[in-house]
């Protein structure tokens, strides 16, 4: 399913913008502008995350990729921002979920869609793939690395063409890799032992959701930057469909909860 | 961005870091190991890829085919061990339509060299060890640190594994000093099942004791037949 949004303005920032346009402008980046500066002054360009999101999880099932991350922004230990997209449809049969600081992950998704559309534009019948964006998305993030100015993101990357599914996930500073289970952040510790556990070949769709949503649970109990707020992708070959955002049913009352101060010494 | 302006000294110019701090580096874990045998050589390595404590899969190819005679195991930091075999990849395609031949692995051996030293001054971090058949059909290994330091031996291994593996391939394979007269072969008097097998014991060993190192083995052997590839499964704590 093609994207059904007229372009009415050619970005000028094309990547093969080379190709088209023979007026270089160059631009002058402000690492460039301390580099030089750095022969006469000493700087420091380490950099620091401000709105981030916590951990995405991502699975392989029969039909496709299933990826789920919560809408949470948080701004160190506040939870900020209460409807933050973390996944998005990169094409139709592509889907990029990131944790991190999210300007960086709409930066990202910014330079994606122009991608896909100077890539469409070239109308020969074949699209860019899963594998294919994983690849340029490591590209982009080593690179940013090299240069001391990293995006700071762990991206995954899932997606299915010509009936292969792809799953794979990229650091901020370049490391990458594919599996049919993947997580980030707290993910890492909390849900990728349940994945290897229980995760087997050829899962249904109502198999795989419910290993997610049982990820994503002990994730909310356990990180104190997850809220109880999540969405859950589906991406197979015929497109991508991100659920509306929905609760889990989460258990708080048991004993030791309620009235928290009976056994305190000295409460009131 | 946060910076900050102070006047640089001859020594060194204070400067203060404001925010969290990253390093471009980061160690995925890792032992590749290589042996050279008479007519062949094995090239050997484990599939865990690690960051900190956590392991991020099972399932990592550290071994990448340059050529149809030489293979490259590499270890260390995963995103620079990809973008330097890129490097080599690219650099051997072009060498391809320059000569209308493939590279041999002695002159891949110096590429890889060039290629390291080329970023003395911001590392690629990568523990290489070079296998494969020299211009005369003899099995060769060629071991590196990052930064492009190189020599030829019999056998090898580098990563995190290396201390555990290193003193068992020279218990088993060391030869005599190249001082002894009449002079000795360099290579292995192993045969090649033999080599296959010491190798799969020394990942085993390894796996018990290197936390990086597990999961499974990967291990390659090229002859004049052609290359071949075996896996082993090896400890998954």
């Amino acid at each position: 399913m093609r994207s059904s949004k007229l372009i009415s303005v050619v970005p000028r920032t094309l990547p093969e913008s080379h190709l088209y346009s023979f007026h270089f402008i160059p631009t002058l980046r402000s690492i460039d502008f301390f580099q030089s500066l750095s022969a006469y002054v000493a700087v420091s360009m380490s950099r620091q995350p401000y709105v981030t999101g916590t951990s995405v999880l991502g699975l392989i099932y029969e039909g496709g990729v299933l990826i789920a991350a919560d809408t949470a922004g948080s701004y160190g230990s506040t939870t900020r921002f209460k409807s933050v997209e973390r996944m998005k449809a990169v094409s139709n049969n592509t889907l990029l979920g990131a944790s991190g600081e999210i300007s960086d992950f709409q930066a990202i998704t910014q330079l994606l869609d122009r991608l896909i559309v100077a890539d469409a534009m070239w109308d020969d019948g074949n699209d860019l793939g899963p594998l294919d964006i994983h690849n340029y998305l490591t590209r982009v993030m080593y690179n940013r690395r090299n240069k001391f100015d990293p995006l700071w993101n762990t991206l995954i990357l899932g997606g299915v063409k010509n009936g292969v599914k792809h799953l794979g996930s990229v650091s901020m500073i370049g490391v990458h890799y594919v599996d049919n289970h993947i997580a980030t952040g707290f993910g890492i510790h909390l849900a990728q032992p349940i994945f290897r556990e229980e995760w087997k070949e050829n899962m249904t769709l109502e198999e795989g959701t419910r290993l997610l949503e049982k990820a994503l649970l002990v994730l909310f109990y356990r990180d104190r930057s997850a809220i109880n707020k999540i969405q859950v992708a589906n991406v197979t070959e015929d497109g991508v469909h991100i659920s509306q955002p929905y609760a889990l049913k989460s258990e708080w009352n048991l004993e030791a909860f309620k009235n928290p101060t009976a056994s305190a010494a000295g409460s009131w | 961005m946060s910076m900050v302006f102070a006047p640089r000294l001859a020594e060194s110019a204070p400067t203060s870091h404001v925010g969290a701090s990253w390093s471009p580096y980061d160690n995925n874990g890792g032992t590749c190991v290589a042996i050279a045998g008479a007519d062949y050589c094995v090239i050997a390595a484990d599939t865990r890829m690690s960051t900190g404590f956590s392991i991020l899969t099972r399932d990592y190819s550290k071994i990448h085919h340059i050529t149809e005679k030489c293979v490259l195991a590499s270890s260390g930091f995963q995103a620079d061990v990809r973008s330097l075999q890129k490097n080599l990849d690219a650099r051997h395609q072009i060498y391809q339509h320059q000569h209308s031949k493939q590279m041999s692995c002695p002159a891949m051996a110096q590429l890889l060299s060039n290629t390291l030293y080329y970023k003395r001054f911001f590392p690629y971090y990568s523990f290489n060890v070079l296998g494969g058949l020299d211009n005369e059909g003899k099995g060769c290994v060629y071991t590196y640190d990052a930064v492009g330091s190189y020599e030829r031996s019999g056998y090898s291994s580098q990563g995190s594994g290396q201390t555990l593996i290193m003193p068992v391939l020279d218990n088993q394979l060391k030869s005599a000093s190249p001082l002894v007269l009449p002079p000795r072969e360099s290579s292995t008097p192993l045969t090649e099942s033999e080599a296959v097998d010491l190798i799969k014991d020394t990942f085993a060993s390894a796996a018990e004791r290197d936390i990086y190192t597990g999961d499974g083995v990967e291990i390659v052997i090229i002859n004049k037949e052609g290359i071949r590839r075996e896996t082993m499964a090896l400890k998954r704590d």
